[in-house]
């Protein structure tokens, strides 16, 4: 017992697999991501604030932050109650229903982009009778979010569905032989079990709405300062060889999607250390 | 209080877990329910508790039929065979839980509930681990607060659905002696489900016995060990020896036993039947003792213990257990491969009622 070797693991070759790991992740993901900051490091700091900064691209940090947080917001809400109903009930037709949830991850946001904006634009099926009641979805910063809801959603679904599923349904008979009500029930003993999970659907969900461009670009309308994602701004930078600004605006913006994401895990990590299994 | 169940059948699909009970567990009574999984002793608990709808049938508390009150409002406190602790809450939360989702008008007041929390917790010995998360707790303790949890809510009754099963034998015994014993302090009418017969024996006032849904038999320990109401009862409660045969006339001719009167069966038609003996009641000698027994050799002998048990094979190769003293096996003397005369000093006769009958055979599995 009291040797002073490392400790022996089951399964050999850590030194292996942490090496080619961190092999694979330089390529895929560190190697872009620093030619980005070394790219934008060629602009000097004058140029490079004076871009970040602009009125056109603060707008459009503000609306794609905004218009994600909300999609978010609003799958983790929704997501729920699907993943709920899937996980929790039987009924005819559920795996049509619950192959339809992944259809988002499958279909090119440009195809679900042109789909939503024609039904929301002022003459579709759903924009006609909006706009009646006095609400335009279409070509305003409503449409962004319900563009993002569209392809945020089988994220929060797919990572709570498998947790809801393992949820032991006796812990909900012990609530409920203690006197509480459903309600009770829902919040004290199923909400905080599945916080977790949630929070990570609900992370993943955000950070592909934070990049996303396809779906976005047709319902947006893309007007300056009011319709303007942060990604159509760096394609326009883009398309007008303005190559440093382009980087410019997306080191800015990795830099925020890290600094929440970051965020978000640590809430995670404290919030199933709280409910670690048994 | 009293709990009477009257007639409750519950079937799942085709399979009838619970079929026709009836049983009454008198107020301040500590009631086994024991049988071999699917038995439907489960079943029945958990429609005591109200967390299972009988199909048909009535259960009473104290008289007042429960039908209409689901398991939130019927005060039962009920322990889970896995404790079903709630994983994010500490000890202390668990245990008050009961007592923090009253209605606002009949809450306890935050000290009050802190009180009676941390008295409940000196019951079951854990007042020190009030702040651990249940991941933190050995088996036994979390037991120990699944039951501290049970109680805060003050039930009338309480119901353990295997209390001991997910534990060692050592904690399994010394929780089961303090259960009893927490059961004489408080006389909280309670039942509890086990496989176990010697928990079942040790720990109840009373034990109901149940295979495939039904009820073999309601007795004291003592009257189900000593008395068995059906061949089922004889064979899943302790050890015995079986010799089949038949009764005819007035006799029964059982295995290679010789033939002993059986008044109960007068009729000329021969009947199945079998006779069972538990392995201290069979004699072993050297000699033919008096007749009525059979020889049989002995395969082993194990003398650890207070009583040596033997290992005998019957002539028509059936395997024999018999426990003697050790002075009657050092009077004996016997060695391995000698033949030995056999004889029951006590038989109980069952006639098999039809050919349908319940063989005391295994049990049928439940289905999933």
């Amino acid at each position: 017992m009291s040797s002073a070797s490392p400790r022996r693991r089951v399964l050999p070759g850590f030194g292996l697999t942490l090496g080619f790991t961190l092999l694979y992740l330089s390529l895929i993901v560190l190697v872009p991501l620093s030619t980005l900051a070394l790219r934008t490091a060629s602009m000097g700091w004058g140029p490079f604030w004076a871009t970040v900064t602009s009125p056109r691209v603060l707008a459009s940090y503000r609306l794609t932050f905004g218009a994600s947080l909300a999609a978010a917001a609003l799958n983790g809400v929704f997501g729920l109650v699907v993943a709920w109903v899937l996980a929790r009930h039987r009924f005819p037709g559920q795996k049509v229903v619950d192959a339809l949830v992944d259809l988002p991850f499958a279909l090119p946001t440009a195809v679900a982009g042109i789909a939503l904006t024609s039904l929301y634009s002022p003459n579709g099926w759903f924009g006609r009778p909006l706009e009646a009641m006095g609400l335009k979805v279409a070509f305003t910063p409503l449409g962004i979010v319900v563009a993002l809801t569209f392809i945020g959603l089988p994220f929060v679904v797919r990572t709570l569905q498998p947790v809801i599923e393992d949820l032991d349904v006796e812990v909900e008979e012990a609530a409920a032989s203690l006197g509480a009500g459903r309600r009770q029930t829902f919040a004290h003993v199923i909400l905080p079990a599945l916080f977790p999970a949630w929070l990570t659907g609900f992370a993943l969900a955000f950070a592909r709405a934070l990049g996303e461009y396809g779906s976005v670009v047709f319902i947006a309308g893309n007007m300056p300062m009011r319709t303007e994602i942060t990604s159509l701004l760096i394609i326009t930078k883009l398309e007008q060889y303005d190559y440093a600004g382009a980087t410019a605006i997306a080191v800015v913006m990795l830099v925020a999607s890290f600094l929440l994401l970051g965020a978000i895990n640590r809430l995670q990590s404290w919030a199933s250390r709280r409910g670690a299994a048994a | 209080m009293s709990i009477e169940v009257r007639n409750v059948t519950k079937k799942f699909g085709t399979f009838t877990a619970v079929d026709d009970v009836s049983v009454t567990v008198p107020a301040g009574e500590l009631v086994a329910l024991l049988g071999p999984s699917g038995s439907g002793k489960t079943s029945l608990l958990r429609i005591i508790a109200g967390l299972e709808t009988p199909d048909a049938g009535i259960v009473f508390f104290e008289g007042e039929d429960q039908a209409q009150r689901d398991v939130r409002v019927r005060r039962v406190g009920f322990v889970f065979q896995h404790y079903a602790l709630f994983r994010h809450m500490t000890v202390f939360e668990n245990v008050a839980f009961g007592l923090r989702v009253r209605p606002r008008a009949s809450r306890p007041s935050v000290a009050d509930i802190r009180a009676k929390v941390m008295d409940l917790l000196k019951l079951v010995q854990l007042d020190w681990l009030a702040d651990r998360r249940p991941s933190e707790l050995s088996g036994g303790q979390r037991q120990r607060v699944a039951l501290a949890r049970a109680l805060a809510v003050e039930p009338k009754v309480l119901l353990l659905d295997e209390p001991f099963g997910s534990l060692d034998a050592r904690i399994r015994q010394e929780l089961r002696r303090w259960l009893r014993r927490l059961h004489d302090d408080i006389r909280l009418t309670s039942v509890f489900v086990t496989h176990d017969q010697e928990e079942a024996l040790d720990v109840a006032d009373r034990v109901v016995v149940m295979n495939r849904g039904r009820i073999e038999q309601i007795g004291t320990p003592q009257e189900v060990f000593e008395h068995p109401a059906t061949p089922f009862v004889m064979t899943f409660i302790g050890q015995s020896a079986v010799f089949a045969g038949t009764v005819q006339g007035g006799k029964a001719f059982l295995g290679s036993l010789a033939a002993v009167d059986f008044p109960a069966h007068l009729h000329e038609e021969a009947r199945p039947a079998a006779g069972y003996a538990r392995p201290h009641e069979l004699e072993v000698t050297r000699i033919e003792n008096g007749g009525g027994g059979l020889w049989a050799t002995l395969r082993h002998a194990s003398p650890a213990g207070a009583v040596v048990k033997l290992e005998l094979t019957d002539p028509e190769g059936g395997s024999l257990q018999v426990e003697v003293t050790r002075e009657q096996h050092e009077a004996l003397q016997a060695g391995v491969g000698e033949s030995l005369y056999v004889k029951p000093r006590k038989l109980r006769i069952f006639v098999q009622e039809d050919a349908t009958s319940d063989a005391p055979d295994t049990p049928r599995a439940p289905r999933a």
